[in-house]
């Protein structure tokens, strides 16, 4: 399913955080948005969840998900990797597969098999308390989590942040094959050259706007990104 | 038969377990609450006391004891229920002041209805007075609902704990009482998960109402209120975010209060509330965190 957003707004009191927006991902493809701090991309996340108040539309398909709760937004088909992974720290890592489960839409017994064959090393540590993870553990949970309600959507938000690079690696990796798999991955991130490379294509976000939009050829086109950022 | 120290006899340690447990099913209540609402609900004992005159009415009517404890949990869940609808949901997302303060406007204007009701002198439940009476084992003479008390909250408590950790509901009911807006960006339904924690804790009001009627059968408007705060300072020095502790919490303030109440001569039974509350106090200064809370402060990076 695609995800289209048009004409989006979020404002919190008096801050204008997101200003007009649109833009779709179709499935099977990655998007990213970047962006310097408070330019508005975390925002757009929570407003797609229904986290943050928004004006404007954001369809799945055709279906509205401008306000629905987030409860009714994740049993859509929607799921976000949040930042800061916010996993539940005092429950096993099982137990956080099986909380992803709540929005799962299918009958039946789930399969966990490939999202374990994504991320081996959350099957091998399954009955551990997932807050004894190391942190780029936490971050493959958190991915696996919202993978298991089988989503058409999976919305990342700085999955890289404070990760070593040998698992930031792995969490793109990861991304390739998630997309290849036929979901659309809407991916915030702060690593920009990385995220222009490895997205179909990236928009650069500034005091909420859209500024510019790249393609994969220009990752290595340092200009471009820095007079994007500096704009 | 006594137990050396103070006049401790083995009746007075079988009626403290047996305050203890009621009280520690007084603090699930509240915990159960409070861990998806992070809200105290003070009118808990207006809830029990509601049960309680539920009741003194059956046994005024001459009802049959199960109809009586049917009656019980009908009025005490429906209250909860309205309460949840009423004021927790119209008010959820507020300030945790806000819901404090409103529900000790429900509590004092339910206390109010009673008194409207069934003025202050109060009505006499006595469909289940015969468990007042011992039974004799080895020698030593012990209540009946002593025994009853701590059966029925040890099967509570584990029935409820098989519900957490068993069954997916209770899972996300966990999961929200951590950290509730991520278990709804995972699925989770706020509104059911919210509607079944006051549902458990209201069932758990309407049992705390019939051991407490049976203890004391006078049921007036400020029954079980006096409970409900030394139960809200036992959950806090147990450890208020936390359910097990928070139980410990409740279960060794009503042992405390229930084997001093006996221990302590009749003529001096007046200084029973402060000495508890001097305790909590003490408690509080030495262990901030709460007596049971043994878990590390752990920084990570």
């Amino acid at each position: 399913m695609t995800l289209t957003i048009e004409n989006l707004d979020v404002r919190y009191g008096g801050v204008h955080a997101v200003r007009g927006l649109s833009l779709t991902v179709a499935p099977g493809e990655i998007v990213g948005l970047i962006g310097p701090n408070g330019a508005g991309k975390s925002s757009t996340l929570h407003a797609i969840v229904g986290l943050a108040p928004a004006t404007g539309s954001v369809r799945l398909d055709d279906r509205d998900l401008v306000g629905l709760r987030p409860e009714d937004v994740a049993r859509s088909g929607v799921a976000l990797v949040p930042e800061g992974r916010r996993i539940f720290a005092e429950l096993t890592v099982e137990e956080n597969l099986r909380l992803g489960l709540a929005a799962r839409r299918g009958r039946g017994a789930p399969d966990l098999s490939p999202v374990y064959e994504l991320f081996p090393i959350v099957h091998e540590f399954r009955s551990r308390q997932a807050g004894a993870l190391s942190g780029g553990q936490q971050q493959q949970l958190a991915i696996a989590r919202a993978l298991v309600a089988e989503p058409d959507v999976l919305l990342l938000d700085e999955p890289s942040l404070g990760l070593a690079p040998s698992v930031v690696d792995v969490v793109f990796d990861a991304l390739v094959a998630i997309k290849e798999r036929g979901l659309a991955v809407l991916l915030v991130e702060q690593r920009a050259q990385r995220t222009v490379a490895a997205a179909d294509r990236s928009h650069v976000l500034a005091h909420g706007e859209l500024r510019l939009t790249l393609g994969p050829a220009e990752a290595q086109d340092t200009d471009k990104l820095v007079a994007a950022y500096l704009s | 038969m006594t137990v050396a120290i103070l006049n401790i006899d083995w009746q007075t340690l079988a009626d403290g377990l047996a305050l203890g447990a009621i009280y520690a099913l007084m603090a699930v209540g509240i915990g159960l609450v409070f861990g998806v609402l992070r809200l105290v609900n003070f009118a808990y004992g207006q809830l029990v006391m509601a049960g309680a005159f539920a009741l003194a009415l059956a046994s005024q009517w001459g009802w049959p004891v199960w109809a009586a404890i049917v009656l019980c949990f009908a009025v005490v869940l429906t209250l909860s229920i309205a309460m949840e609808h009423l004021v927790f949901r119209p008010l959820r997302g507020h300030s945790p002041a806000v819901m404090l303060v409103a529900t000790f406007a429900v509590a004092f204007l339910m206390q109010s209805i009673a008194l409207l009701w069934f003025g202050s002198l109060g009505k006499i439940a006595t469909s289940l007075a015969y468990l007042n009476r011992p039974w004799t084992l080895a020698g030593v003479d012990i209540r009946k609902i002593a025994v009853v008390a701590v059966v029925v909250a040890v099967v509570c408590l584990v029935l409820l704990q098989v519900l957490l950790t068993r069954t997916e509901i209770g899972l996300h009911m966990r999961a929200a009482s951590m950290d509730f807006s991520t278990s709804r960006m995972l699925g989770v339904r706020a509104n059911r998960v919210i509607s079944l924690a006051v549902l458990l804790s209201g069932a758990l009001a309407a049992v705390v109402a019939v051991m407490l009627t049976v203890q004391s059968p006078l049921v007036t408007p400020d029954f079980a209120l006096r409970d409900t705060i030394v139960v809200l300072a036992g959950v806090v020095v147990g450890g208020l975010n936390r359910p097990i502790p928070a139980t410990l919490g409740g279960f060794t303030i009503g042992f405390a209060t229930g084997v001093l109440g006996g221990a302590l001569p009749t003529n001096q039974s007046q200084y029973l509330p402060a000495l508890v509350f001097a305790a909590v106090i003490l408690v509080l200064l030495v262990r901030p965190r709460g007596l049971f809370d043994f878990s590390k402060t752990v920084e990570r990076v």
